[in-house]
């Protein structure tokens, strides 16, 4: 049995406007030890399917209002907010983009590492503050000791992160969910956080779900990739085969799209682009979601009037097209 | 202007920032030395890539460069004339032909002018034209940009990044500089609306001829922009040359630290990449 499997997950925000359908039907399941990279644009539904697995979403506004999330067994939308609270932080844990607000400015590090402790496991305060030391080390923070009694603004913007890595892995989580976690950080410090990440994920076994908008992230830390395109997924297999054979227009678009950094004759060249945007999620087009941006999609064909299912292509690829590229190419060739 | 000298050309360029400390009787402790003995020049109709990581001093380059903030020493030479010795009013001449393209375009338009507004700032304050030959003018240019001109009467607000770009780029335009600073122009935007940016600027540049420092701190997106490069650190320049040089052959360490930390869309080159990573991390450790 995996990990975790995400059934058909719906997550909607009821708002004035109208019911925002932000996670519409997603399913994937997430392996011990393996890697789950979600990838995709701003307002995809890629941090709000993270928080829906995490029991974060606000409510109200919003609401699962379909679907399960079958976590070690237990499906957690069903679970009340005090056993989620034993879930969360233990067994599953986040780390969110911004490590300068996600931690809390007024408390020394020490505080905020053992409260998780604390809260889980209860040890006592000097226990607590040897695991606290030893979560320090481990996430190859100097002079680890010392360091504890300081404030997050003594810390550089990877160091905070580390930090936030370190409170993530106190209680041994068997999941850990990364959002974004190197978007705000420089270049250098970003590899450093990655390979730590990679690192701690093959010593603890986790299971991860990486959520970003770089293909490059997905490219070094995921083993298999879901892209997400106005709250569903388009395309989903292993990373391998989605940089080999991108099935999906939009798969295929987003990496044309991509300024290369190797190669010749890069300063000539043009990169592609996508017209238009994505749809409105209060009152997405009743056919394909990308149809309207789609240079595949022609009258006539269905693209506008019916959204097409997420369906194997090949053994373990899945595509939510009716016109993927190998299709495509198929049509020419014939 | 003797016609092989470079549009543009920055002679150890320094720019320090006091540091003061004490309550009441405050004094100057020390200096943050943001731009270090930088120079570089651009050739017209060239776009020289300043990349670095945050803090590394390429902003306050591009500021100090436009006379948006004074250089602590150095020279900038700008079509034959040096901006740190024009006055007032003579600088105030000068911007016309000097332009900067920001990171934000949510937080760099004023949200209370219309677009049309925006544009035609620029042109009111340099009173070029009337009201009417201006109101043309704005057209013309959200036309180039490929914003609706249409839409010159609404607000920052109702458009996206990538529209919001395209009317701080025609701002930019307004004035036909012969030099725009893009600072981290695309930093703000998704991939599909940076790729389209990015071919406007391009398109501009071969139209218009313009030249361009190009700030960024992504070194894929600097490749597709520039013909030459400097590396920035800590407010100096460590490496310099033609962007295939500098991105195939990288000479100095730092610059090959930064190459091998970009994650590439590859999964296999980024097997490759790692271990590069690794064996120059132990080299650095050792040295």
């Amino acid at each position: 049995m995996a990990l975790l499997e995400v059934d058909n997950l719906h997550t909607q925000f009821f708002t004035r406007q109208g019911v925002v359908k932000a996670v519409d039907g997603i399913s994937f399941t997430v392996e011990a030890g393996k890697t789950l990279g979600i990838v995709g644009e701003s307002g995809c539904g890629k941090s709000v399917t993270a928080l829906s697995l995490m029991g974060l979403i606000p409510k109200p506004p919003a609401r699962i209002v379909e679907g399960s999330v079958m976590f070690q067994g237990r499906d957690l939308t069903k679970l009340s907010e005090r056993e989620l609270e034993d879930v969360r932080g233990k067994e599953m844990a986040m780390i969110f983009q911004d490590p300068m607000t996600s931690l809390n400015p007024t408390l020394r590090i020490k505080t905020q590492i053992t409260e998780v402790l604390d809260r889980h496991y209860g040890y006592s305060k000097d226990e607590a503050v040897k695991k606290a030391i030893e979560l320090l080390e481990e996430v190859q923070i100097p002079r680890a000791a010392e360091r504890l009694n300081d404030y997050p603004h003594r810390f550089s913007g990877g160091m905070r992160q580390r930090v936030m890595i370190a409170i993530a892995l106190a209680c041994n989580p068997k999941l850990l969910l990364a959002d974004e976690p190197t978007t705000a950080l420089d270049v250098t410090v970003q590899a450093e956080i990655l390979d730590l990440l990679e690192e701690l994920r093959r010593e603890h076994d986790m299971g991860m779900i990486m959520i970003t908008h770089d293909m490059g992230v997905i490219a070094e830390t995921a083993d298999e990739v879901a892209v997400m395109y106005a709250g569903q997924f388009v395309e989903q297999t292993e990373t391998q085969e989605l940089f080999d054979h991108p099935e999906h227009p939009y798969t295929e678009a987003l990496l044309e799209a991509l300024p290369q950094l190797e190669g010749e004759g890069i300063r000539h060249g043009r990169l592609r682009s996508i017209a238009g945007r994505p749809p409105d999620l209060i009152l997405p087009p009743p056919g394909c979601r990308f149809a309207p941006r789609c240079p595949h999609a022609s009258l006539g064909d269905g693209c506008a009037e019916q959204l097409p299912d997420l369906k194997p292509i090949r053994q373990g690829h899945l595509v939510r097209s009716r016109h993927p590229a190998s299709q495509r190419e198929a049509a020419v060739t014939a | 202007m003797s016609t092989n000298e470079a549009l543009l050309q920055v002679r150890d360029l320094r720019k320090e920032f006091p540091v003061k400390s004490g309550f009441v009787i405050e004094r100057v402790t020390h200096s943050v030395k943001a731009v270090d003995g930088v120079s570089f020049e651009i050739a017209e109709g060239r776009t020289l890539g300043l990349v670095g990581e945050s803090g590394s001093g390429k902003s306050t380059t591009g500021y100090c460069i436009l006379q948006l903030i004074k250089p602590t020493a150095g020279s900038i030479r700008f079509q034959g004339k040096e901006l740190t010795e024009l006055g007032r009013e003579q600088m105030r001449k000068m911007r016309r032909e000097l332009q900067i393209v920001f990171q934000d375009p949510y937080s760099s338009l004023d949200p209370r002018m219309t677009v049309g507004d925006i544009v035609a700032e620029p042109l009111e304050v340099h009173g070029v034209g009337g009201r009417r030959d201006r109101r043309a003018r704005v057209r013309e240019l959200l036309d180039v940009v490929g914003f609706n001109p249409d839409y010159s009467n609404r607000y920052p607000h109702e458009f996206s990044g990538g529209q919001r770009q395209r009317v701080g780029v025609a701002r930019a335009l307004a004035l036909n500089p012969s030099l725009i600073v893009c600072d981290e122009p695309v930093s703000a935007l998704d991939v599909s609306i940076q790729a389209q940016i990015l071919n406007l600027l391009k398109d501009l540049q071969r139209d218009f001829g313009l030249t361009y420092l190009f700030i960024s701190h992504d070194l894929a997106v600097v490749r597709s922009m520039s013909d030459d490069i400097a590396v920035m650190k800590d407010g100096k320049l460590v490496e310099t040359g033609t962007a295939d040089e500098v991105y195939e052959h990288p000479k100095h360490e730092y610059t090959r630290t930064l190459l091998t930390a970009v994650p590439v869309p590859d999964p296999k080159r980024m097997q490759e990449r790692r271990v590069e990573r690794r064996k120059l991390k132990h080299v650095l450790a050792e040295t």
